[in-house]
C-alpha cells in the first residue's frame, strides 16, 4: 500500500492542504486504489505548499504546490509510483533547498506524523531523555553548557548558565516555562516545532525539569496559534499516557507535569518577566531585574524560562553530546539556527543552518530573490525590533556578535525581505507605532517615547522643520535605547535608526544633509 | 445571571484569571462586564485588578463580535506583500473599518500582528482558520465562502 504524505502544518492548511488531502482520498477511492494517507509536518519549503509526497523504493518523491484540481492529473501521471508530472520535484531529500540545510533541531520536522509517538521514537526521539535519566543533574547541565547553546528567543543568553543557576537554587518548587509567545513578525519556527514535532519540545522541557529538579512546566503559547494549542494538548495527553510525562517517568522516579497556557494577544508577553506576570494571571507588565527569574521567577520561585527552539534543541544535545552540537557554528554562536525566510521572497520557508552563513545566501540562494521580481532593497532581520539591513551589508556572517557589530541583531532568526517599492520612512513610523500599541506602559521612554516617535516621523515625512525633527528623532531614540526597562522600548529604535541611516532619501534627505 | 458555572473548575488553578477569561469568551464570544465582579469575588481580587487584566489584553472583548471575525495581519512580512492594500480592500468590501463590527452584525474586522504564516503572506484569520497568500480576489472568495456557510 502506497503511503502519501500531506502536511497538517497550519501554513500548508492556509493554502488548502485539507482540500488536497480530501481530493486525494476521493480520487483514490474512485479509482479503487488503496493508499495510506499520512498527515505529516511541513518540510518547511513553504512556497511549495501544499507539498504532497509519495513514498517509493528510492525515497519520498515531492509534488508541489498541489491544488485540489491537480489531483486527478497526478493519478493519471502515475504519481503513486513517483512518476514525472509538471509539479514534481524528484526526491524530496535532494531538493537543494532542503539538501543544503543542517537540520538538527528540525531533524524530524516534515518527515514524521507529529502526533505519532512511535514515529518519534523510531526517529531518535527520547534518546536524549534516556541519557539524561542515567546522568547526575549537574552533568546534564554541563552538557548543555558545553554545547554552547544560547537562548534562541533573541537575547542569546547562555542556556547552560541559566540552568546552573536554577539547579543551585534551593526551593520547595521550581518551574520550567517555555516562552512560546512567538510574536515577532517574520518568525514561525516555534509554531512549526509545536505543530510538526511537539514531542521534541516536551522532551526538551522534561530534560530541563529532570536536570534542575523542577516538577512542573508551563508552555506559554500565543493565542494566535490555535493549531499549535491543539497539537500540543494532544501530544501532552499521549506523552502522559505513555509515561513520558507525569509521575515516575519511565520508572526513573522523576516527576514532570506539563500544561499549556494561552496568552491573549499581547506582544510584550514575549518578554520573560511580562510572560511570568501573565502566567500568574496579571497584566503583562515587565518586572525590574534583578531578581532574575532563575532565582525569583514564576510565583516568586526559581524558574527556567527558555524559548521554544532552545528547549527543542536540547534533546539532540543530550542524545549526541554537547561537543557534537558545538561543532556547528562560528565564534561564540554555536550550533544551528532555524532561519525563517519571509515577506517578499520567491521561496519563503524554514532554513536550519549553522551560524555563519550570510544574508545573501539566505535571500538569494535559498530565497531565490524577491517574489515580485523587483530588486530587494531592505531586509529586516530579527523581528519588529530588529534593524533593516541594506544590500551592502548582506555579506556579514550571521552570528550574534557580527550582527551586533553592524548595529543589528540576529534575534529569533526572522528574515523579512522588502523590494524596492518599500517606503522606509513608513516602516520607521510603523516600528514606533507598533511599540506604542504594544508597550506595557511601565517605563516612560517606551510608553511616551513611542507615541512621540510616531508624531516626529510624521513631521519628517510632511517636511515640517525636517532637519530639526530628524535631530529630535535621534535624540528620542537615544533616550529609548538607554532608558527603557526592557528590549521593547530599548530596541524599537533599531528599525527606526537603521531606516534613517541606510535610506535617508526616504526621509527626504540627501546623504550630505545626513552627514551634516 | 451567574457566570460562575462556566469556569468553576478553573478557579483553583494557579494564575486562573486568563484561563477564566478565555473560557468565558470561548463560550459567549465575549466577556460581559457583569462577569467581572463575580470573578473578582471568586479569585479574591479587587474589581480594579480584574478589569485591569481584562482591558490589558487585546484578545478579550467586552461586547459580542460579529458572526464572522476577520483578522488581517498588519506586521512587516505581510506589509512586504501588500497587506496595506488588502486592509483597504477589506474595509471597503466588508463595509466596516478596522477595529469594528459591521452594522448588520455579520462581520468584525480586526488587525493582528503576526499569525506565523510569514512565508505565505499576506495572512488572514477567518473565524480561527488561517489563510495564506490572500490577494484581494482570494479575500472576496473566502468571505463569500464563509457567508455562504453562515446562511
Amino acid at each position: 500500500m502506497t503511503r502519501i504524505f500531506v502536511p497538517r502544518d497550519s501554513a500548508a492548511l492556509s493554502v488548502g492542504a485539507d482540500h488536497v488531502a480530501a481530493a486525494i482520498t476521493r480520487e483514490a477511492s474512485q479509482r479503487g486504489v488503496t493508499i495510506e494517507l499520512v498527515r505529516n509536518g511541513s518540510r518547511g519549503m513553504l512556497w511549495l505548499e501544499t507539498l504532497v509526497e509519495v513514498e517509493t523504493s528510492s525515497g519520498r518523491v515531492a509534488y508541489g504546490p498541489v491544488h485540489p484540481e491537480d489531483v486527478p492529473s497526478l493519478f493519471e501521471a502515475n504519481f503513486l509510483n513517483g512518476a514525472h508530472h509538471t509539479l514534481s520535484h524528484g526526491l524530496t531529500e535532494q531538493i537543494p533547498y532542503l539538501a543544503k540545510q543542517e537540520r538538527l533541531t528540525f531533524a524530524r520536522v516534515g518527515i514524521t506524523d507529529p502526533l505519532s509517538l512511535s514515529d518519534y521514537l523510531a526517529h531518535n526521539g527520547y534518546k536524549g531523555l534516556k541519557n539524561t535519566l542515567a546522568m547526575a543533574p549537574a552533568d546534564v547541565v554541563q552538557q548543555v553548557t558545553d554545547s554552547g547553546l544560547r537562548g534562541r528567543g533573541g537575547a542569546a543568553f547562555p542556556t547552560g548558565i541559566k540552568w546552573k543557576t536554577v539547579l543551585g537554587a534551593q526551593a520547595a518548587q521550581k518551574y520550567i516555562v517555555c516562552n512560546a509567545d512567538e510574536g515577532d513578525s517574520g518568525t514561525f519556527a516555534d509554531r512549526m516545532i509545536m505543530e510538526d514535532d511537539p514531542f521534541v519540545l516536551i522532551e526538551g522541557m522534561t530534560i530541563a525539569g529532570v536536570a534542575v529538579g523542577a516538577t512542573l512546566g508551563y508552555i506559554y503559547l500565543r493565542s494566535e496559534y490555535p493549531y499549535a494549542f491543539d497539537v500540543l494538548n494532544q501530544a501532552i495527553a499521549i506523552a502522559e499516557k505513555s509515561n513520558y510525562l507525569g509521575e515516575n517517568i519511565q520508572g526513573s522516579g522523576k516527576t514532570f507535569h506539563l500544561e499549556v497556557r494561552l496568552g491573549a494577544g499581547a506582544y510584550i508577553c514575549g518578554e520573560e518577566t511580562a510572560l511570568l506576570e501573565s502566567l500568574e494571571g496579571k497584566r503583562g507588565i515587565v518586572r525590574f531585574k534583578p531578581p532574575i527569574p532563575a532565582l525569583k521567577g514564576l510565583f516568586g520561585l526559581p524558574t527556567i524560562v527558555n524559548n521554544t527552539i532552545s528547549f527543542a534543541s536540547v534533546p539532540i544535545i543530550m542524545d549526541k553530546g554537547g561537543e557534537f552540537y558545538k561543532n556547528f557554528g562560528m565564534g561564540r554562536s554555536r550550533g544551528t539556527l532555524p532561519f525563517q525566510l519571509a515577506g517578499n521572497l520567491k521561496q519563503g520557508g524554514l532554513v536550519e543552518k549553522a551560524f555563519g552563513l550570510t544574508l545573501r545566501e539566505l535571500v538569494e540562494d535559498f530565497g531565490g530573490g524577491s517574489a515580485s521580481g523587483r530588486p530587494i532593497r531592505a531586509v529586516q532581520v530579527g523581528g519588529p525590533l530588529g534593524s533593516y539591513v541594506p544590500p551592502e551589508q548582506f555579506d556579514t556572517p550571521l552570528d550574534y556578535e557580527s550582527y551586533v557589530g553592524i548595529s543589528a541583531m540576529v534575534g529569533h532568526g526572522g528574515i523579512v525581505a522588502f523590494d524596492d517599492t518599500v517606503d522606509m520612512a513608513k516602516m520607521a513610523r510603523y516600528a514606533m507605532e507598533f511599540c506604542a500599541i504594544e508597550s506595557c506602559g511601565k517605563c516612560t521612554p517606551c510608553r511616551v517615547g513611542s507615541t512621540r516617535g510616531v508624531e516626529v516621523v510624521d513631521k519628517i515625512i510632511a517636511n515640517d522643520n525636517r532637519a530639526a525633527n530628524i535631530e529630535l528623532l535621534r535624540s528620542l531614540c537615544d533616550t529609548m535605547l538607554n532608558g527603557s526597562l526592557c528590549a521593547m522600548g530599548g530596541m524599537a529604535p533599531y528599525p527606526v535608526l537603521s531606516a534613517l541611516n541606510h535610506f535617508p532619501e526616504d526621509f527626504g534627505m540627501n546623504n550630505k544633509e545626513l552627514a551634516a | 445571571m451567574s457566570y460562575t458555572e462556566l469556569y468553576s473548575d478553573l478557579v483553583n488553578q494557579p494564575g486562573a484569571l486568563l484561563p477564566i477569561f478565555h473560557r468565558i469568551q470561548e463560550r459567549l464570544g465575549y466577556v460581559p462586564e457583569a462577569a467581572l465582579p463575580e470573578i473578582a469575588h471568586q479569585l479574591n481580587l479587587s474589581r480594579a485588578e480584574v478589569h485591569g487584566v481584562m482591558s490589558f489584553y487585546h484578545d478579550f472583548r467586552s461586547a459580542p463580535p460579529g458572526k464572522t471575525v476577520v483578522k488581517i495581519c498588519r506586521a512587516e512580512a505581510c506589509q512586504a506583500m501588500g497587506s496595506d492594500a488588502l486592509i483597504e480592500h477589506a474595509e471597503k468590501c466588508l463595509g466596516t473599518p478596522m477595529h469594528s463590527t459591521s452594522e448588520d452584525g455579520s462581520v468584525t474586522l480586526e488587525p493582528t500582528y503576526c499569525l506565523g504564516n510569514c512565508a505565505l503572506s499576506p495572512a488572514v484569520m477567518i473565524n480561527g482558520e488561517l489563510k495564506g497568500r490572500v490577494t484581494p480576489e482570494r479575500f472576496d472568495a473566502l468571505i463569500a465562502e464563509v457567508k455562504g456557510v453562515a446562511k
